[in-house]
């Protein structure tokens, strides 16, 4: 009946003076961002000593288009994430939901907004279907997902008959994310933009509402925060929800950029995503991460991918690169998870 | 005596074959510190879990003020104004101190921002914390921004006591409070315990540790087998006494207490 004499750190007693190592740790807990924002720009000087075509605004430009899609499914993707689960079928919901908006429009001759909101929907749907099998039959995300991935791509496949559906069908408003205007002799496409933007609001949400604060709640501990009386199947339905719509605009996005919708694009973007997400610094057991990390992930990979190649380095090791990075952002975030008081 | 303020009657509650509760009675008084000890399998956890929503008995009435009440969830509980600090201490650990003190009530700004953009009143929030944690004398913690999880484990339990003070205005339930706590940071738990009370806010306080109910408690409700066994009054009675009544080696000196 007496207290266990275990070592008692004294209550409110000044801090010890810190390593330099320690307080990087407790800079990169309170701020995971930073860590990504330093690799990018450290890339970023690399790739342009070693290229002078690289840092050409037409080269930045590029790979801002190139980060578009995968950047825009991040962004749901990392939702996800924080509420510690896993997206693995956001590729396959936004390969199906580019098909039912291209053929809707180019084959049954439903106008561009009818058809955009057909996609949305059909978006949203597919995340509430991976919601409802989290929260009502309490299966594991990762479980969840890989059995819709499959679920979805077979649909995709059987609904497109396999074959690609060419732009020159479709109506403007599909391909309007693939168009460019001109900021100062640089060519910037809508899609760019629209992910931005995208990456704007959702930080804003994520960071400054209720509902943002119950997402990573939620992700750090599931049980707490029911106890503290937030309906946790509730947010968790409304993040792979809204997810799903997000993967949606991703797939609007995707259409503009391919002049197409094709069913056998988007496969390796539901990695590419997870990606993203982890080399931006979102810890994959939920409750620890922001949205502007997945896009400096999704651009680390890209300026990688761009740099290595204006380099002329073979193509493989630009995939080997990006295996090293996944590797060396989940050992950083073990780190700095084990911060002590 | 008083009115009670909680008062249950005849809980019953059954998993199965196990009778976790068999007509268990309370009777908490306002402005008291009353401490729920028995021993493993007593049902003490089950009796502060019908208090606190988080389970629903099978048979018995709860009272409030005198009213009957029927709480189905945490929430329910929270809304009438009974605040639990549970054993699991329900903190988010990568959130920081303000907006764990404000977990799932997070307040608006005020004007568009807030309605229309549903933006949470961030600096309103901090400011909220820092007097809550002020007033209970918790100055350890400097800065309501610190993410819960770089407290020592008697911070983040003064974190969660702040909670429910900050928002209990009827009840305030501490499941173990300084289980998991060191000699010290079990000190400075008790006194904000007795600060608690002392702003008149009763308290149920579940504990295994004998010396930590006798020194706070103002009446003793020891649980035996599902229901009441007997109330005590730690300066009447040795702990010996106690620990014996609880464990059945010993019945209650005179007649059940009421």
């Amino acid at each position: 009946m007496t207290s266990t004499v275990a070592a008692t750190p004294p209550v409110g007693e000044e801090h010890v003076s810190r390593s330099p190592l320690t307080r990087l740790q407790h800079l990169l807990h309170a701020q995971a961002t930073i860590g990504p924002a330093v690799v990018l720009l450290l890339a970023i000087i690399v790739f342009a000593l070693m290229s002078d075509r690289f840092l050409q605004p037409g080269n930045i430009s590029l790979i801002v288009q190139q980060v578009a899609v995968v950047g825009t499914l991040a962004v749901g993707q990392t939702i996800i994430i924080l509420t510690a689960g896993i997206d693995l079928s956001c590729g396959a919901i936004m390969v199906l939901t580019s098909i039912v908006m291209a053929k809707v429009s180019a084959e049954q001759g439903v106008p561009g907004p009818l058809a955009l909101l057909l996609g949305f929907v059909m978006g949203t749907v597919a995340g509430l279907l991976n919601g409802l099998l989290v929260t009502r039959l309490k299966l594991p995300p990762f479980i969840v997902t890989l059995g819709t991935l499959n679920v979805f791509f077979a649909l995709n496949l059987w609904y497109s008959k396999s074959a690609t559906i060419r732009g020159t069908n479709m109506p403007d408003l599909l391909l309007w994310t693939g168009k460019t205007f001109t900021v100062g002799g640089t060519r910037i496409t809508f899609g760019s933009v629209i992910m931005l933007l995208l990456v704007a609001v959702v930080a804003f949400v994520l960071r400054s509402t209720a509902w943002g604060k119950h997402i990573y709640a939620t992700g750090d501990d599931a049980e707490a925060s029911r106890l503290s009386g937030i309906r946790t199947t509730r947010v968790l339905l409304s993040a792979y929800i809204t997810a799903g719509a997000i993967y949606a605009l991703a797939a609007w996005i995707l259409i503009g950029r391919i002049a197409s919708a094709s069913p056998q694009a988007g496969q390796t973007e539901n990695l590419d995503s997870i990606t993203a997400v982890v080399i931006g610094g979102t810890s994959l057991f939920g409750g620890r991460g922001a949205v502007v990390g997945s896009l400096l992930g999704a651009l680390i990979v890209g300026v990688f991918r761009n740099g290595l190649a204006l380099a002329g380095v073979d193509v493989l090791w630009q995939t080997f690169a990006v295996g090293v990075l996944i590797i060396v952002a989940v050992s950083i975030d073990q780190w700095i998870r084990k911060v002590k008081p | 005596m008083s009115t009670p303020i909680l008062q249950a009657r005849g809980l019953v509650k059954r998993f199965g074959k196990v009778t976790a509760l068999s007509g268990a009675d309370l009777d908490l008084l306002p402005g008291e510190i009353l401490a729920v000890i028995g021993d493993n399998g007593a049902g003490k956890s089950s009796l502060i879990k019908a208090l606190s929503g988080a389970l629903v008995p099978d048979e018995g009435e709860i009272r409030l003020d005198g009213s009957p009440v029927s709480f189905t969830t945490p929430i329910d509980a929270r809304d009438a104004g009974i605040e639990t600090v549970h054993q699991s201490l329900a903190v988010a650990p990568s959130l920081d101190i303000a907006s764990n003190l404000f977990l799932g009530r997070e307040r608006r700004r005020k004007g568009p921002l807030g309605s229309i953009l549903r933006m949470t009143d961030r600096a309103g929030m901090r400011e909220e914390a820092r007097k809550q944690l002020n007033s209970l004398g918790i100055m350890t913690i400097q800065n309501p921004g610190q993410a819960v999880e770089t407290l020592s484990g008697g911070q983040r339990q003064a974190v969660a006591v702040a909670r429910a003070a900050a928002f209990g205005s009827r009840v305030v339930i501490m499941d173990e409070p300084t289980a998991a706590l060191g000699v010290r940071e079990s000190r400075a738990v008790l006194d904000l315990i007795l600060q608690v009370r002392d702003r008149g806010l009763p308290v149920i306080l579940i504990s295994h540790n004998m010396p930590h109910v006798f020194e706070v408690a103002d009446r003793i409700h020891i649980q035996r087998l599902g229901r009441r066994k007997a109330v005590v009054d730690p300066k009447s009675i040795s702990m010996s006494d106690a620990v014996a009544i609880m464990t059945g080696a010993m019945e209650p000196p005179g007649s059940e207490a009421a």
